[in-house]
């Protein structure tokens, strides 16, 4: 192997009982870079994306050929444990979906149920956090106020930094702004551009404006199928595929 | 008459005849409950609900036979709550959805409506004959837990079903195991579900008296039970003794106890109420 990936998958086919949901793919992707995953409903991306931290493990009749590695290490192996594998792959789901918990508590939470409870690093884990996912001014006064009374992007934000805490090295985000309004919507862009210093991160989106905005590469799906992955600014000013073409131009999806 | 007329009249028809169902109900109770009160109030008092039986209607009380129904209640409480809860979740949570899994829930179900004599049965020849357990507390206990925790494993189930797929997700993502998920954000969330049937279920079994009858629950019990294998008397069955007796004072004397037997069971109705509106809700403590 010539050059270490951060996340790869090798021929992968991933069925949902009868159906064919991911077609033979074959990807790479680079280390604290933003990929961003796009394509129509239905193209598989999301299940794709949910590959990396075995989500869909729990998924009645889901089925998996191929290979995934994380740091070159395939994480469908007997001997990987799921929770730890979690722990270096976290995930911001598409609606916000923080615990009925105070803020604090949401945040330490990876931490609380790896058994650490004593309250100074909890405390600093909470503050890092709350800092790297810019919530932190605004929540400072309020950490054992309920997460349910933030608001939406807000509620977004802290379950960024909920991910966070438990120190990934990978953010799988599966359409992360989709249920936010403009200006929620612009300071998780600006989130993940600064973030990308120090994690690798995934994200799928529906909005190209937004794959161009922070990702460096593109990977575009179609019905189960990688149609072509590529540096974000070729594959919008240059796609080699005609498919690829007729999507980001708006001719279909 | 127009069609929109007819229309009309038919809404208005069905709109006095629901009220005429909705109401039959509540003026048989009420017709029901002013009867009983009438004849047994002024035998309430404190030396009725104080006294031990007696086969003189004045001097007979009532004392053995709620003290038996607690201690029926909180038995039972104890033996059905933790085996149908953990039942629940593991069908849930854990078990595949084979056609086993699916042939155990259809059968779960069923258990819920077969009548509670034929528990009695069952209770008779396992606890009380097998086990030689007796006409004990303890017999009635596992008897009425059988009755109970069918409809604990549904209610159970139906609660935790209800907790959004995200709550699971967002946990499993942060590396918690399943039972951790379960612990820290299922069932914190299903609580007021869970409740709400347990309480609900005991509320039947403090109801019942065929299955404890079967089982040898004595209608004359001349002490207060002390511990789990002595015998007992329930208030059902207390009610169905005296109401059995030709005096009028008997009828009396068990209007007095439909009384106390009815207040525990709208208690408890009232609080399984008040835990799901609390649900709804989301009123903290």
């Amino acid at each position: 192997m010539s050059k270490n990936y951060k996340l790869e998958a090798k021929d992968v086919n991933a069925f949902y009982g009868g159906f064919h949901a991911l077609k033979n793919i074959n990807l790479a992707l680079e280390e604290k870079a933003v990929t961003a995953f796009i394509g129509p409903s239905g193209c598989g991306k999301s299940t794709f994306l949910r590959l990396f931290n075995r989500m869909n493990d729990y998924i009645e009749g889901f089925r998996l050929e191929g290979k995934v590695l994380l740091d070159n290490k395939d994480i469908y192996q007997k001997s990987v444990q799921v929770d730890e594998l979690r722990k270096a792959v976290g995930m911001v789901f598409q609606k916000p979906n923080p615990f009925p918990k105070s803020i604090f508590e949401n945040v330490v939470y990876g931490l609380r149920i790896q058994g650490i409870s004593k309250k100074g690093i909890l405390e600093e884990a909470a503050e890092s956090s709350l800092k790297q996912a810019a919530l932190w001014n605004e929540v400072k006064d309020n950490l054992h106020k309920s997460a349910l009374a933030l608001s939406g992007g807000q509620q977004q934000r802290l379950c960024i930094a909920r991910a966070l805490a438990i120190e990934p090295s990978v953010l799988l985000m599966d359409e992360p702004a989709s249920a936010l309004d403009p200006i929620s919507t612009s300071k998780i862009e600006e989130l993940i551009y600064t973030l990308k210093d120090r994690y690798s991160i995934v994200i799928v989106t529906h909005n190209m404006q937004q794959a161009g905005r922070v990702s460096d590469y593109t990977a575009f799906f179609l019905s189960g199928e990688l149609v072509e992955h590529a540096k974000t600014k070729a594959l919008f000013t240059s796609p080699q595929d005609t498919r690829t073409q007729n999507y980001i131009t708006g001719r279909f999806g | 008459m127009t069609n929109a007329q007819l229309n009309r009249f038919k809404d208005k028809a069905f709109q006095a005849f629901g009220l005429f169902c909705t109401f039959f109900g509540l003026i048989v109770l009420a017709i029901f409950l002013l009867d009983i009160l009438k004849e047994g109030l002024a035998r309430l008092d404190w030396d009725f609900l104080t006294s031990l039986p007696s086969r003189r209607a004045a001097r007979a009380g009532i004392l053995t036979a709620w003290a038996g129904t607690l201690w029926i209640l909180v038995m039972t409480a104890l033996i059905a709550i933790p085996l149908g809860v953990a039942a629940g979740i593991y069908l849930e949570e854990y078990g595949k959805k084979t056609r086993m899994a699916s042939f155990l829930e259809i059968n779960i179900a069923n258990l819920a409506g077969v009548p509670s004599i034929i528990y009695g049965l069952l209770g008779l020849e396992l606890f009380v004959r097998q086990l030689q357990l007796g006409g004990s507390l303890l017999a009635g206990a596992l008897t009425l837990s059988l009755l109970v925790l069918p409809i604990i494993i549904v209610t159970t189930r139906e609660a935790i079903k209800a907790v959004p797929k995200s709550l699971r997700e967002a946990s499993f993502a942060l590396g918690a195991s399943k039972w951790q998920t379960i612990r820290m954000q299922v069932l914190p969330a299903a609580t007021g579900g869970i409740m709400t049937g347990i309480i609900l279920s005991l509320s039947r079994a403090v109801g019942e008296a065929a299955p404890l009858i079967v089982i040898g629950a004595l209608a004359y019990v001349p002490f207060v039970p002390e511990g789990p294998m002595d015998e007992f008397t329930v208030l059902p069955i207390q009610i169905f003794n005296w109401v059995s007796r030709p005096q009028e004072a008997f009828l009396i004397n068990a209007a007095a106890a439909i009384i106390v037997l009815l207040c525990i069971t709208f208690m408890l109705n009232g609080i399984a109420v008040y835990l799901r509106y609390r649900q709804q809700k989301k009123v903290k403590w």
